[in-house]
């Protein structure tokens, strides 16, 4: 917030016109998370796919639809230098990864019958 | 009628003559507040400058009022509990009141004391350290101040207004399921809690931009002083660590508001996987508190041995390693619940490698003493007290961490001791000593050190009294949250100690409060800007900082930029050219986050008692104030050049 007129280069906004995307490559996001979306409700929903080759469609869409987010909506490839968003969003990851895997490996031994 | 009166004594809690005493209370203050704004018409300038205000500095002020408020609160519990406990057979709270106290004693000083006087250091020093003019997001960080303020006034509620929660400070399933706590307690926990977590979510992410894109023209990352990088580290774990909690705490409310089964004990649920994810918050949230105290104290110990701060690099990697590895240790909470010799060892292990950067750390610190000039100033007094209580205190930790013999001193009074030394010793000690080394800075006068004295003695004698005792009570089978013992224990004597070094550090809280009134009345005022002959940025410019903070963009050199600088003018160097002055472009104030966390509180309080009339359009006005703030264009003014130098020349003034 704190800028003067002529612009400094540690502020906020001055030094932050980096492109945010045309009309073309949101279209194509768009289009992709919906294709996304509706792979996983129509096997489940048809019941194509059953069991573990469910979820494996659910959990790779998912982390494609992820994927396609990152790329199209939130401009991951567009930051510039250093890459903060990038760095963030890999510790993000870690922690998620510690999340799930942890406690899978924790409540193995402490299922309630 | 009878309807009324059923409704009245459900709605408010009756039955206790301390509640009473306190319902007459609250109502005489609020009386007594309203009516002196209105006297004094003061309503207006308590709007605009107060709950509108963007400014960092006044939000860190308000903080800070707060976390007093709410440590007088949460220390009025402690008192309360270690009175029941002063003799077996006590029968001086019921046990069910008992357990209410101890569950609010726990929220209340982690969540409503500890994160509020922490949020209030961030934002009184950060911006000043760094040479910025405000935070990133400066309507943002008023709105976590307010979503803070409602949540915490939304849980203390509770203590007149339907039953405190009575769970304990985490609320594991399945007591806190709608089957065994079936009254709105548990929900006022959820509801106080989610909302001000949305406001510390927010501060975290905040000042993590700050600091990333504001820092001054020159100031590398390895030129910011100490406290602003314990900052970035205590921010980056919050943004990683307060989804979990809001997640968790959502499931909780999804399985008491709809009947879902996640956490009970029939339906495919399963009680101990809260406990898994409640602790994958609850320990980074331990090092949140740390972290920053770390920080004031790296800042305090270098001013006040008029040296650098030693091995400043092995303290920024021990801050950052502190602050990823914290997210590795979360199981050794619950090694009781039998999760495996694999797992135990694992979460055995990354605790114990998380004390060799904490190591680190202590070692810096006497290092930075060594053959410095120390003058024992109250923040001095407070880090010298921290670093004996603290590194005891780690290494009880240390023990505990020991799986096996987790098995003996888990939830006794052993455990107990251990997490009050390194939160007292450590946290609070660490904002004490931050609160006394920036007061000057916030408000343009320092603070009686005599009586400072008093207080920081009778905290730290207290504090030995109340709680080595325990260590040894916990050893000899006292568990925790007992509501009262037999005389077959043998536990007395210990207890009765414990009970006196309690009110002993209520003695020195009172002295604080002595200490800053009496201040307020008699402390000379500081016209210097820079009492303490301090090192970095915020001690260059008046107390209190003008609006703007910095006239002019400081340039930075090196560390500790403004101690070199004073070095350099001391020995006949010539003084840096100063920078023409620009119209400075800040932020305009806004009401929307006062009126948008108002909401936040109403749908609160509708969903805490399931009222959907109130929620829902409590949800609504929610919505409608983001919607009206993302179409507000008006949001930045300057400051013209003549108002700068008009406000420059009565700060160099002294007026």
């Amino acid at each position: 917030m704190a800028q003067h007129p002529t612009g400094h280069s540690h502020d906020a906004h001055g030094d932050s016109h980096e492109s945010h995307g045309s009309l073309k490559s949101y279209v194509i996001g768009f289009v992709l998370s919906l294709v996304l979306t509706i792979i996983p409700l129509v096997a489940v929903l048809n019941d194509i796919v059953e069991g573990t080759a469910a979820r494996v469609v659910l959990l790779v869409t998912a982390v494609l639809q992820f994927v396609v987010q990152l790329f199209f909506f939130m401009h991951l490839r567009e930051e510039k230098k250093p890459r903060w968003n990038l760095m963030a969003l890999i510790l993000g990851l870690v922690i998620v990864l510690t999340i799930v895997i942890g406690s899978i490996w924790i409540m193995t031994y402490n299922a309630v019958a | 009628m009878d309807k009324i009166k059923d409704f009245a004594s459900d709605f408010f809690v009756t039955g206790d003559p301390l509640i009473y005493g306190a319902d007459v209370a609250i109502v005489l203050v609020t009386v007594a507040i309203v009516a002196v704004l209105t006297y004094f018409k003061k309503w207006g300038w308590l709007w605009r400058e107060w709950l509108t205000t963007v400014d960092h500095k006044k939000i860190g002020i308000m903080y800070i009022l707060a976390a007093l408020l709410m440590l007088f609160r949460g220390g009025v519990d402690a008192l309360l509990m270690r009175t029941q406990l002063i003799m077996p057979n006590m029968d001086f709270l019921k046990p069910e009141h008992y357990n209410e106290i101890f569950t609010t004693h726990g929220v209340i000083m982690i969540l409503f004391m500890a994160m509020p006087l922490m949020f209030g250091l961030f934002n009184i020093a950060v911006p000043l350290q760094i040479g910025a003019r405000d935070v990133a997001f400066p309507v943002l960080n008023s709105l976590s101040f307010w979503l803070f303020f409602m949540g915490a006034m939304l849980f203390n509620l509770s203590f007149v207004i339907g039953g405190s929660p009575n769970g304990g400070w985490l609320a594991y399933p399945p007591l806190t399921e709608k089957m065994f706590s079936p009254g709105v307690g548990q929900d006022f926990y959820i509801w106080g809690i989610q909302i001000s977590g949305i406001g510390s979510l927010m501060t975290g992410i905040n000042f993590i931009v700050t600091i990333l894109k504001m820092r001054a023209p020159g100031m590398t990352l390895m030129k910011m002083p100490m406290f602003t990088w314990s900052v970035l580290a205590s921010s980056l774990t919050i943004i990683l660590a307060f989804p979990i909690l809001t997640v968790t705490l959502a499931l909780l409310f999804i399985d008491r508001f709809l009947g879902a089964h996640f956490f009970t004990l029939d339906g495919g649920g399963n009680p101990m996987m809260y406990i898994n994810l409640i602790w994958m918050w609850g320990h980074p949230e331990v090092y949140i508190v740390i972290l920053p105290a770390f920080g004031i104290f790296s800042e305090v110990v270098a001013t006040f041995s008029k040296k650098k701060l030693f091995g400043y690099t092995s303290m920024v990697f021990a801050l950052m390693s502190i602050s990823v590895v914290s997210f590795f240790t979360w199981a050794h909470h619950f090694f009781t619940m039998g999760s495996g010799a694999n797992v135990n060892a694992f979460f055995a292990i990354s605790t114990m490698i998380i004390a060799i950067p904490t190591g680190v750390k202590v070692f810096n610190w006497i290092l930075t003493m060594y053959k410095g000039k120390i003058s024992f100033k109250t923040p001095m007094l407070w880090t010298m007290g921290f670093i004996p209580c603290f590194v005891v205190g780690g290494m009880t930790g240390v023990l505990l961490s020991v799986a096996p013999a987790d098995f003996q001193f888990h939830n006794s009074y052993f455990l107990i001791a251990h997490f009050h030394q390194v939160l007292i010793g450590g946290v609070a000690f660490g904002y004490f000593a931050g609160l006394y080394y920036w007061w000057p800075k916030m408000f343009g006068f320092s603070l009686n050190e005599k009586l400072g004295k008093w207080a920081f003695w009778l905290w730290n004698i207290g504090f030995y009294v109340c709680f080595m005792p325990q260590y040894v009570l916990g050893l000899m089978g006292m568990t925790r949250r007992y509501s009262t013992y037999g005389w077959d224990t043998g536990w007395f004597g210990l207890n009765l100690v414990s009970t006196i070094g309690a009110f002993l550090m209520g003695a020195g809280f009172l002295f604080q409060v002595w200490q800053i009134l009496h201040s307020i009345k008699f402390m000379e005022k500081d016209t210097t800007g820079d009492p303490w002959d301090g090192r970095t940025l915020e001690w260059s410019i008046p107390s209190p900082a003008p609006m703007y903070n910095f006239a002019t963009d400081p340039q930075v050199r090196e560390v500790d930029d403004w101690w070199e600088e004073k070095q350099r003018l001391a020995s006949g160097g010539a003084p840096r050219p100063k920078p023409a002055l620009e119209p400075i472009h800040m932020p305009k104030n806004s009401g929307m986050p006062f009126i948008k966390a108002t909401f936040w509180f109403i749908a609160g309080f509708g969903f805490v008692f399931d009222w959907m009339w109130m929620a829902i359009p409590g949800l609504i006005g929610v919505a409608a104030c983001m919607l009206a703030h993302s179409f507000n264009y008006d949001t930045d003014y300057y400051i013209p050049v003549d108002e700068i130098e008009r406000t420059e020349a009565a700060a160099r003034r002294g007026v």
